[in-house]
């Protein structure tokens, strides 16, 4: 097993207030590794500073042992780095099955061939097996803006897998999502971790979605990791239930 | 569904039709008018493309019309071919339009409309003050018609047609990149340029290119603006033109592919048709385009979109009522 993504000594300020105070942490491949931590802890923002939204004011981040730090998030993309965002972000306008078509149309060809090649890019069949897998089926026509809360949460994470991404970042997968849809989402996220060997980080505060879910949970407060380990070792220390999971 | 699709193409069949046919009547300034119109569609299709698609603001989409038209008007006047001029206006406009697509890379919306108003200022003041390349306010005259395969087009419907026809490459082009994944990605950069970004979508580069493009077009009616008119001096390709292939744009509807040709209809032909209130035809006109803009932020083509979205809403929901039934009947 090889590291995947290397994150070390993560700083990001905002005027006075360190919102990521020097975060270190390794994914292995294949790994599911939850973070979780209390709201403003600084875990989205950790996020955007190791997907290039947001370049840190120091540290480094490595992904397949190279340094990205500060690389365009499209740039990221395109090494096979992909992510969800925590509030919805499909494109309302497009169809289910054109919002996947773009998802994965940079992973296809060139600028050339994309501009006088299939105006699919050779994707539907793709993007219809994805729609399948994530149960979206009688949808794939509509505008996406037009599917439920629940419904647009799947399309959203289905989008991040077009591009058969190696490392998926996914921020609140399950908020807003109803408990059937939630159940099917961590089945879909299970799946694609066991079949495709995509390795993945998972911000969420639904704490059944990611004991359950996730093989390793990282734990952070005031922009500092307090603590890692397995779901039961997490559950179980007394810091953690100090600072996040309560009594 | 497929009666839709072949009402539309039947549909589409009468229109072209019509525009090749009816005009043989039209008298020398009915076929000035129509001319007018599809080379003002060639320019409003760009700045559709950049504006419409790609969400990129730009008040200088009358000064690529002007840079197309002065290539063309010292070119031809030189003996040089049109379809030579074309080519340069198109590799000039195209190269321009990239330059000034930087600043969008940094700036959006109104302070990226300040930017190309300035660069559409520069424009006109090179086209009045640069004596010995444009002749200045006096302007080039006299400037030939071309000749396509032999035929003269020295007669208004012969240029017309050569008007009309570069509208229907045009439009057949415009097409293939809205749909092609190009036109994707620019939908995605006006929606959201975050998203797409971490989508692998390069939006330095989708955003030079809807620039650049955009421009382009521009050039390209500019080109065939000079021999329709065989006259060009600064005036017409002031901020104001700018300005009026704005307004083509968002009344006709930002964003839809037809509709540029409904806005350059109402911003060449309605003008026309108003004539005959004299001096209040603008006064109506403005009038006319607030209350679109009022009723409508989306344009004409707007009203359809949401007439339909509401249709297949309501037909969708009598759907799910009709299955619920079912599943109410079956224990």
């Amino acid at each position: 097993m090889s590291v995947v993504l290397e994150v070390s000594n993560i700083r990001k300020s905002f005027g006075g207030i360190n919102a990521v105070n020097g975060v270190s942490f390794d994914v292995q491949e294949g790994e599911i590794l939850g973070l979780i931590g209390p709201n403003g802890c600084g875990k989205s923002t950790l996020f955007n500073c190791i997907l290039g939204q947001l370049t840190p004011s120091a540290g480094e981040v490595k992904v397949d042992g190279k340094v990205v730090t500060g690389m365009r998030p499209s740039d990221l993309n395109g090494l096979g780095v992909s992510r969800t965002f925590q509030l919805l972000q499909v494109f309302p306008k497009l169809s289910v099955r054109e919002n996947l078509i773009l998802a994965g149309q940079e992973h296809q060809g060139n600028m050339l061939s994309r501009l006088i090649g299939p105006s699919d890019a050779g994707l539907t069949e793709a993007a219809n097996q994805m729609i399948g897998f994530f149960k979206l089926d009688h949808l794939a026509n509509e505008p996406a803006g037009g599917l439920s809360y629940g419904q647009q949460k799947l399309l959203d994470a289905a989008m991040a897998f077009m591009g058969g991404p190696r490392l998926v970042l996914l921020d609140e997968p399950a908020g807003g999502v109803n408990l059937t849809m939630l159940a099917d989402l961590k089945d879909r996220l299970a799946a694609i971790n066991r079949e495709k060997r995509a390795t993945f980080v998972v911000i969420e505060h639904n704490m059944e979605f990611v004991m359950s879910l996730c093989t390793r949970v990282m734990v952070m407060a005031e922009g500092k990791v307090l603590a890692v380990g397995r779901p039961d070792e997490i559950r179980a220390n007394p810091a953690v239930i100090e600072a996040y999971l309560g009594h | 569904m497929t009666a839709a699709k072949y009402l539309k193409i039947g549909f589409g069949i009468v229109v072209i039709a019509a525009l090749i046919i009816v005009p043989m009547n039209f008298n020398r300034y009915g076929l000035f008018i129509l001319s007018q119109w599809a080379v003002m569609t060639i320019a409003a299709m760009g700045l559709n493309l950049t504006l419409g698609y790609a969400g990129q603001v730009s008040l200088a989409q009358g000064a690529f019309v002007g840079i197309g038209a002065y290539t063309a008007a010292i070119m031809t006047s030189n003996g040089l071919p049109l379809i030579g001029a074309l080519g340069v206006a198109i590799v000039l406009c195209f190269a321009i339009g990239w330059i000034l697509g930087y600043p969008a890379l940094r700036v959006q919306h109104h302070y990226l409309a300040f930017v190309t108003l300035a660069f559409s200022t520069l424009a006109f003041l090179v086209f009045r003050n640069e004596d010995w390349l444009t002749k200045g306010i006096y302007g080039i005259s006299n400037i030939p018609r071309p000749e396509l395969f032999g035929y003269p087009t020295r007669r208004p419907l012969p240029f017309y047609y050569v008007c009309l026809g570069s509208l229907g490459i045009v439009s057949l082009a415009v097409w293939w990149l809205i749909r092609s994944p190009w036109g994707r990605a620019f939908i995605a950069l006006r929606e959201n340029p975050v998203r797409a970004l971490s989508l692998g979508i390069d939006t330095r580069r989708y955003t030079l290119m809807a620039f650049a493009i955009g421009s382009a077009l521009g050039g390209v009616a500019g080109t065939l603006y000079a021999p329709l008119t065989q006259y060009v001096d600064p005036v017409p390709f002031h901020l104001s033109l700018s300005l009026d292939l704005l307004m083509m744009v968002i009344v006709g509807g930002s964003g839809f592919f037809f509709g540029p040709f409904l806005g350059a209809m109402i911003a060449v032909l309605l003008p026309e048709w108003l004539r005959f209130t004299q001096g209040y035809y603008l006064m109506l006109y403005a009038i006319a385009v607030i209350l679109l803009l009022i009723y409508s932020p989306t344009g004409i083509l707007g009203i359809l979109d949401r007439f339909i979205s509401e249709r297949r809403t309501k037909a969708a929901s009598a759907q799910r009522a009709v299955a619920k039934a079912k599943l109410e009947v079956t224990p």
